[in-house]
């Protein structure tokens, strides 16, 4: 009987070479896409919704929290499935994702960067999130999308609007689902045009920071290039209560629309204001005064009350819709919790089941491959019409909807009226327009 | 000049608020001494007295409506306030559309009863500790009351809408012979206004004209000598302790038609009523009043493009800067007295 093995480094060679026959499989299968931050070892995948829980849009983190939670439970197999039903991909089995459990670990933005990166990071680094998601703030989007590129994980963004965020601030492990300020601009001038005529003068009151720069900027353009002129920009500080000082000179500029560049408290406070200085019932140059909001909220619409009656903005969705999609979504949500969902609720939700639709598809949770599976991903069935996540950017491609504040609102809901669908080429501007010029992606960070 | 007189009407208005607010301060500070950090939360509370009886006024029985549908198709549930029901629809809808100014009738008893459970039952505790242990604990105080009315009402403002019959502005530029729409004022800011005004009246008249008052006075001059006439100068304290958070309260109630509350407006307030009590004086009433009207003109001149033009961010900076400048020329504040703080 001859000897097959001699030495213990022979053994050590036979036992190295024979292990590597048995994973050449496996390997190749995922060879692009091998070693990746927390990678998923156990039975489940943990997610990490990064909601403001406490601060001033704790109402709008707390339903994001609940669309976050009614995904989980469609993705896990769980309720009627949602928009799952609806979704134009049909990689998602209602068995977790990849075959795991969905679990979910939560944290709290409290509206700000620095509280916002530190529960990001601790849910990556201390409970293995593979993915980060949430928010109710461009401020907080642009960091926590900066972190989880350093840190090698997935951002799907929740609401923010700020054209920096697939602008200047783009990251290649960053995906915003929510419209931007451009995209507003876009659809409301030209029903702005129709309903005010051309021949207007605009004075804006703007939020003084990111979001309020870019948006100002994105409707100061659009209403321009229809004949508008815009009289002043006047910037307000982000912790301004009281706007009556910024309000009332507007009326002595020679202005005859006013444009709150204002989210959250900021919009209700400042049109409380204007309202209250009763600039809607006045005339000037000839015309009705007009005042315009062009970021809407419902939830943010209810705390202005009757103020918000006739008054034209834009959203990214809105629960009156009829297509099959947003009906399948507002009836799991509406039975579930007793109310329509909002529109920080729906991208969030839609946000889980597209990043879990990528996992599926690229057969992996490694960063790079969901990027690579989201990237120029076109779908439909999620309550905005055909979409697309374009490559160039993340930024995802769809119907902005114009509305106005209802006249006679059926109950507390029912607060926004639909005005116009805004078709997706209407809203569509190139990568390098110079609103969203100076970032670049770079490449994915697997983190390991 | 129609634009210098639009913002000192601007100014009165949000001073009215400092005044208010920075009067219980340093009422609380001159007669018990305690630096109370939690006044903003008491601003607050009372701001959310009107939103409770909103909400009690607007409770409701359901009525299903066949013909309507919900968002989710279902027949519709019409909420009926119960006031409508038993008084009828027109006055039910008057007194639910009166509901802010109502709200001074619950406001009172109630800020009354929170300020004398608040002094009893944790602030006296805190009388002979230093200022440092007193801020903590009215700091933490705050924090507390402002999450649980968070808590109970959410995040979001809550619109709380003055009568219809003091909605809109009046043209206050044509009755002084300037153009039209050249100086407009919310008619509510107006009532704000006059309803501050007499409030500090009626403080003022309280303490300078009652013999209650005049012991408060008295013991705020010297309270050893007070208590040694056999008066319980501790028990008017606390009394007076209510009062000021009764002002604080009302002071909130009627805000709520010029900005919708939310938890947090009391802190909001906070540091800015204390800069007016710093300036006006600490425990000086006249100097709170006085400071609260200054400091609130000069913020609203801030505001204008033209100052912000030559001097970009003034609108935020502007009162500590005032506060800094009356502090070097002035160091008691403008009606400050010789003793207050300085042992």
């Amino acid at each position: 009987m001859s000897k097959i093995i001699k030495t213990r480094r022979e053994v050590l060679k036979t036992a190295a070479v024979v292990g590597a026959g048995l994973s050449m499989p496996t390997f190749f299968a995922s060879s692009a896409f091998a070693g990746y931050r927390n990678e998923p070892m156990g039975g489940s995948v943990t997610l990490g919704f990064n909601v403001p829980q406490t601060g001033p849009y704790a109402d709008e983190g707390a339903d994001e929290l609940r669309a976050y939670m009614l995904a989980v439970e469609h993705l896990n197999g769980g309720g009627d499935g949602g928009m799952m039903n609806t979704f134009s991909s049909k990689a998602l089995k209602g068995n977790g994702i990849l075959g795991k459990k969905v679990e979910y670990v939560t944290g709290d933005t409290q509206t700000k960067s620095d509280a916002a990166r530190a529960s990001a990071k601790s849910m990556i680094e201390k409970d293995g999130a593979v993915m980060i998601t949430g928010g109710s703030s461009s401020g907080v989007a642009v960091a926590v999308q900066g972190l989880c590129q350093e840190a090698g994980v997935i951002f799907m963004a929740g609401l923010t609007h700020s054209n920096d965020t697939t602008g200047k601030d783009r990251k290649a492990n960053g995906f915003r689902h929510f419209f931007n300020g451009y995209m507003s601009g876009a659809a409301l001038a030209p029903v702005l045009e129709k309903m005010y005529g051309s021949d207007r003068r605009a004075y804006h009151l703007t939020a003084d920071y990111n979001w309020g720069w870019t948006q100002q900027e994105s409707i100061a353009a659009a209403t321009e290039a229809k004949g508008w002129e815009t009289v002043n920009n006047v910037t307000t500080p982000l912790t301004t209560t009281d706007f009556s000082s910024y309000v009332a000179p507007v009326l002595n500029s020679g202005a005859d629309v006013l444009v709150l560049n204002h989210y959250g408290g900021n919009m209700i406070n400042s049109l409380t204001s204007a309202v209250q200085f009763g600039l809607r019932d006045k005339v000037v140059n000839g015309k009705n005064f007009e005042i315009v909001v062009p970021l809407y909220s419902r939830l943010m619409a209810r705390g202005a009350g009757e103020n918000v009656k006739g008054i034209f903005g834009s959203t990214n969705w809105h629960w009156s819709l009829s297509d099959a999609g947003s009906k399948a979504f507002v009836k799991s949500f509406g039975e579930k919790y007793g109310f329509p969902p909002s529109q920080a609720a729906h991208t969030v939700y839609c946000q889980a089941l597209l990043y879990a639709d990528a996992c599926e598809r690229a057969g992996t949770f490694n960063p790079c491959g969901v990027v690579e599976a989201l990237e120029g991903f076109k779908f439909d069935g999620l309550g905005n019409g055909p979409t697309e996540y374009r490559a160039e950017d993340h930024q995802c491609f769809k119907d902005v909807l114009v509305v106005k504040g209802k006249e006679n609102p059926s109950s507390e809901f029912d607060v926004l009226e639909i005005v116009e669908v805004t078709p997706r080429a209407q809203v569509e501007y190139a990568p390098d327009h110079p609103m969203f010029s100076g970032g670049a992606l770079g490449t994915c960070n697997p983190g390991a | 000049m129609d634009a210098i007189l639009l913002q000192i009407l601007n100014g009165l208005d949000k001073g009215s608020a400092y005044a208010l607010i920075a009067m219980g301060l340093t009422l609380i500070f001159g007669t018990l001494g305690v630096v109370n950090f939690a006044h903003g939360a008491l601003f607050m509370i009372g701001a959310f007295c009107a939103v409770t009886l909103q909400k009690m006024l607007n409770l409701y029985s359901v009525v299903i409506d066949p013909e309507k549908t919900d968002f989710l198709g279902n027949p519709l549930k019409v909420k009926v306030p119960y006031v409508e029901s038993w008084f009828g629809e027109a006055t039910g809808q008057m007194i639910i559309n009166w509901s802010v100014p109502l709200a001074i009738l619950l406001a009172i008893p109630v800020m009354l009863a929170v300020g004398y459970i608040m002094e009893r039952g944790l602030i006296k505790h805190f009388y002979k500790r230093p200022h440092a242990d007193q801020i903590l604990v009215t700091f933490g105080l705050a924090i507390v009351l402002q999450e649980i009315v968070k808590a109970f009402f959410g995040a979001n403002p809550i619109p709380t809408p003055a009568p219809d019959l003091f909605k809109g502005s009046f043209d206050f530029g044509l009755l002084i012979g300037f153009a039209e729409n050249t100086i407009i004022y919310p008619y509510w800011r107006l009532i704000y206004f006059v309803f501050s005004t007499a409030i500090i009246a009626m403080v003022f008249s309280f303490l300078q004209f009652t013999t209650f008052g005049m012991v408060v006075r008295a013991g705020m001059a010297d309270r050893e000598t007070v208590g040694l006439l056999g008066i319980n100068i501790d028990r008017r304290f606390t009394l007076m302790f209510g009062i000021a958070a009764a002002v604080a309260g009302l002071a909130g109630v009627m805000y709520t038609p010029i900005n919708p509350p939310n938890y947090h407006m009391g802190m909001d307030f906070l540091v800015l009523s204390f800069v007016v009590v710093v300036v006006g004086g600490m425990g000086s009433l006249p100097g709170a009043v006085l400071a609260g009207f200054l400091l609130g003109v000069l913020e609203s001149f801030a505001s204008m493009n033209e100052v912000k033009s030559l001097l970009p961010g003034i609108d935020q900076i502007i009162i500590y800067l005032v506060a800094i400048a009356i502090l070097l020329t002035r160091p008691r504040g403008l009606m400050g007295r010789a003793g207050v703080m300085e042992e």
